[in-house]
């Protein structure tokens, strides 16, 4: 950090010491305080809130007893319309969050007032996929650092909000996009692009966060002489998806990252990609300096329902196993060894219909009759997944994970196209299936030892809303229908809620300022805070 | 050129370029049908089905009168720009998906014209005694409004007649619990209402049965079928039960012939073409 010169005189010595007295936002974010963050659970460092994917607060303050007496803190409105995605990073005061469209702000987390706020302008022919979103920042050093919808990673001076650097990792006109948080690990900033339904080439790349210079790029689909090339049906692999659209997770031990991946493109019909189509529909187990693949898992092999397998995976360390707990958008819990790759387990968490047998390796297999057609096939789930990319959340105390699932089943059918550089490319077509009806939700709670369910919480439509828990013994979620929720997390009943008139499509997070604990959440166009009185 | 005439031809011209462009460049051309049908299935048969011919999302695209106009420069308008005040989205603002380029929009139009019958088809029907049935011995306006008229319990039909396929709506009168009509739309959510059969005992014990207005994890507010509203906390309930039955009565031919129900029609369609 770049320090005033000022150590000549007495006077300004003590000016200097009361600057870091009163300290907020003067710190430098080191790697070391991210991979510690557990010992400064008054600030929120990383996407999900510490490196190993858990979304748990260890802030205790509001609790099973006091929970009912929450209120409102302040309200952040972002003006924009569009889906607020975002999680905030809250560091020593102030938090940290993008808006839609590709818009960043810096606020007083006691207050909610603006300290900056920017606006990235891009050019009006983005191709985004699913809204102009933006899921969160990462923070290093002095600076934060933001993907932008035309495929740009911009580096902001944290305290002024002052453009640092800006590079582009691809031409957008492809069809790539970033809406991921990135990540900052050690001394790199990683980021997975985005753009799966369109004719891209997925890939996962780490940045120097002082200058923007590319360190290392991992391409999702292998070309020519890689390993995994031969998964892919001719030419496909060029334009073949497997974006990495959601932030990983790292792992110190083993210097590696855990890195999930999505559908093959075009997303619902095989032709002209026959294969396993590697690494689509992943876990990518990466060393975080190089960027080479050590080991992978791949969800759903050749995958024709748009699964993206692109959900935090969780770290656990359970009963001495090392593994990696994930909640796919297939329909299955997965447990996986992470010092290996190997499947433990492979349980549905939903209703689903699309795979009646598992191969020598436990992994379940998609039946003939799963595939789209042209008039529409049946199944379960539908293209939306058994979940999404919600974050779960994995409690320590009670040793559950908790997911926000869907049951809903869809109509899959196919819609010819030829690949256009830029232009959308489905290649599908899915509706809800009438008897199917009604499409409902729940926040489920799930012994990860086991896959099996310990309690539900049912909700009126699915909800896209991220699970937090904390030592408190709560559990926090949102709800379609604008509610914010606090749950007792070891039996899922609810204690107090909040309606605060939009949709929530964020994940909760939580932080403490001046003795005081905060959870905070978007909902609809803006961002809530919450604590005790 | 001198600037006063290059400022001249762009004050003529610039109306023009800011207008929406007004036919097809694809018009009838057979690749365009295929390109246009691909992007058909992909966009918009969520809600019109595959082979656009409408469902109980969406209307019938196949007709060849179209309510929001049906030039092609009116249908490049009504898929980029949305309809305000109904489901049908601006282009790209689904939330799910990216949207079309102008020429994916002009493929998909082309489509709809090589499907579209060259007809104005409407149910073989005498609209004057469909009216007289509506308000009379079927007793339809004791639950439904027409142009600002008749019950609130269940959907308004001015426009459903344009809003539904001619199926949809055979179905919904014939086998109401069938597919439930869609209530209150919420621009953030994703899923509508609809219009679910609500049972509720209080605390005191009264009970109310009607139609979910609205509902969430915590509250529901309902009209009952003597169509007053009740807002009801639902922890403070003694029992709350909903149902997918229709409050809606199935007619069958026994309780409308054939002949009423195309009369019926026929009556509806005059009004939402209007």
């Amino acid at each position: 950090m770049r320090m005033p010169m000022m150590k000549q005189s007495l006077c300004c010595a003590a000016f200097l010491a009361t600057l870091l007295a009163s300290s907020h936002g003067s710190a430098q974010v080191t790697a070391d305080r991210i991979q510690n963050a557990a010992q400064e659970p008054q600030n929120w460092l990383t996407y999900s809130g510490e490196y190993n994917g858990h979304r748990f607060s260890h802030l205790n303050q509001i609790n099973t007893n006091n929970v009912n007496n929450l209120v409102p803190r302040w309200v952040y409105q972002t003006g924009a319309l569009g889906k607020l995605e975002t999680t905030p990073l809250v560091v020593d005061g102030i938090l940290y969050g993008t808006g839609q469209d590709d818009h960043v702000f810096a606020l007083d987390a006691r207050t909610g007032r603006p300290i900056w706020q920017y606006q990235y302008i891009y050019p009006s022919d983005i191709r985004p996929c699913c809204g102009r979103v933006n899921r969160g920042v990462a923070i290093l050093g002095d600076k934060i650092f933001f993907g932008t919808m035309d495929a740009h990673l911009v580096a902001l001076d944290a305290k002024t909000g002052n453009l640092v650097w800006d590079v582009a990792a691809v031409d957008y006109r492809g069809g790539y996009s970033f809406t991921l948080a990135p990540l900052a690990v050690k001394n790199l900033i990683i980021v997975g692009i985005s753009g799966g339904e369109y004719g891209i080439r997925g890939f996962i790349d780490a940045y120097d966060p002082n200058t923007g210079e590319r360190k290392w790029r991992f391409y999702t689909t292998p070309g020519p002489g890689e390993p995994g090339h031969e998964t892919w049906a001719g030419d496909s692999w060029k334009i073949g998806g497997a974006a990495a659209w959601i932030t990983g997770v790292f792992d110190k031990e083993t210097n590696q990252l855990f890195w999930t991946t999505g559908n093959p493109a075009p997303s619902n019909r095989k032709a002209q990609r026959e294969g396993d189509n590697l690494y689509s529909n992943c876990l990518l187990a990466l060393d975080v300096d190089t960027g080479r693949l050590n080991w992978f898992f791949q969800y759903t092999k050749h995958d024709e329902h748009d699964w993206d397998s692109t959900q935090v995976p969780v770290m656990l360390d359970l009963d001495g196993k090392k593994v990696i707990a994930h909640a796919n958008r297939n329909g299955y819990f997965y447990l996986i060894d992470r010092t290996n790759g190997k499947l433990i387990l492979a349980k549905p968490f939903i209703k689903t219909t699309w795979s009646a047998s598992k191969d020598s390796e436990g992994r379940p297999v998609a039946t003939s009759d799963s595939s789209p057609t042209l008039n529409g096939q049946m199944v379960c789930p539908g293209a939306a997944g058994g979940t999404n990319w919600m974050s779960p959340s994995f409690d320590p105390q009670t040793r559950l994970f908790y997911v926000n699932a869907r049951e809903q089943c869809d109509i899959f059918s196919t819609a010819p196209q030829e690949n256009e550089p830029g232009h959308a490319y489905y290649g599908s077509a899915y509706f809800p299936a009438a008897d199917a009806e009604p499409y409902w939700g729940a926040l489920r709670a799930i012994d990860p030892l086991t896959g099996e369910k310990q309690w539900e919480f049912k909700h009126v439509t699915p909800s896209w809303s991220g699970v937090l828990s904390t030592a408190g013994g709560l559990v926090f979620t949102g709800d379609s229908e604008g509610n914010f929720i606090a749950l007792e997390a070891k039996s899922g009943k609810p204690l107090w809620h909040f309606q605060m008139g939009g949709s929530v499509i964020a994940a909760p997070m939580s932080y403490a300022l001046d003795g005081k604990q905060y959870v905070a959440i978007g909902a609809g166009s803006a961002l809530f805070t919450f604590a005790l009185p | 050129m001198n600037v006063h005439r290059a400022l001249l031809l762009f004050l003529f011209f610039a109306p023009l370029a800011l207008s929406a462009q007004e036919s097809n460049p694809f018009a009838n051309d057979p690749k365009a049908v295929v390109a246009g049908e691909s992007q058909f299935r992909s966009n918009c048969a969520f809600c019109h089905g595959l082979g656009a011919r409408g469902g109980g999302r969406g209307p019938d695209l196949t007709r060849a009168q179209k309510r929001h106009g049906k030039t092609d420069g009116d249908l490049f308008r009504t898929i980029n720009d949305g309809i305000p005040g109904t489901a049908m989205p601006q282009n790209g603002t689904t939330g799910q998906g990216v949207g079309m380029t102008d020429t994916e929009i002009w493929q998909v139009i082309t489509y709809i014209r090589s499907v579209e019958k060259k007809a104005p088809a409407g149910p073989a029907g005498d609209p004057a005694r469909g009216d007289k049935l509506f308000h009379g011995s079927t007793a339809c306006f004791t639950c439904h409004m027409v142009q600002g008229k008749g019950g609130r319990l269940g959907p308004d039909l001015t426009y459903v007649a344009t809003a539904r396929s001619l199926d949809a709506l055979i179905e919904s009168v014939r086998f109401p619990s069938k597919r439930l009509a869609t209530g209150l739309i919420e621009n953030t959510k994703e899923f509508p209402q609809e219009y679910e059969t609500v049972s509720v005992i209080t605390a005191d014990g009264r009970q109310f049965r009607g139609v979910a207005l609205n509902e969430d994890n915590f509250s529901v507010q309902l009209m009952d079928t003597q169509q007053q509203i009740h807002l009801f906390d639902k922890s403070k309930l003694k029992s709350f039960e909903k149902s997918r039955e229709s409050l809606m009565p199935a007619y069958d031919e026994q309780m409308l012939p054939q002949k009423d129900l195309n009369d019926l029609l026929a009556y509806l369609f005059q009004v939402s073409s209007k």
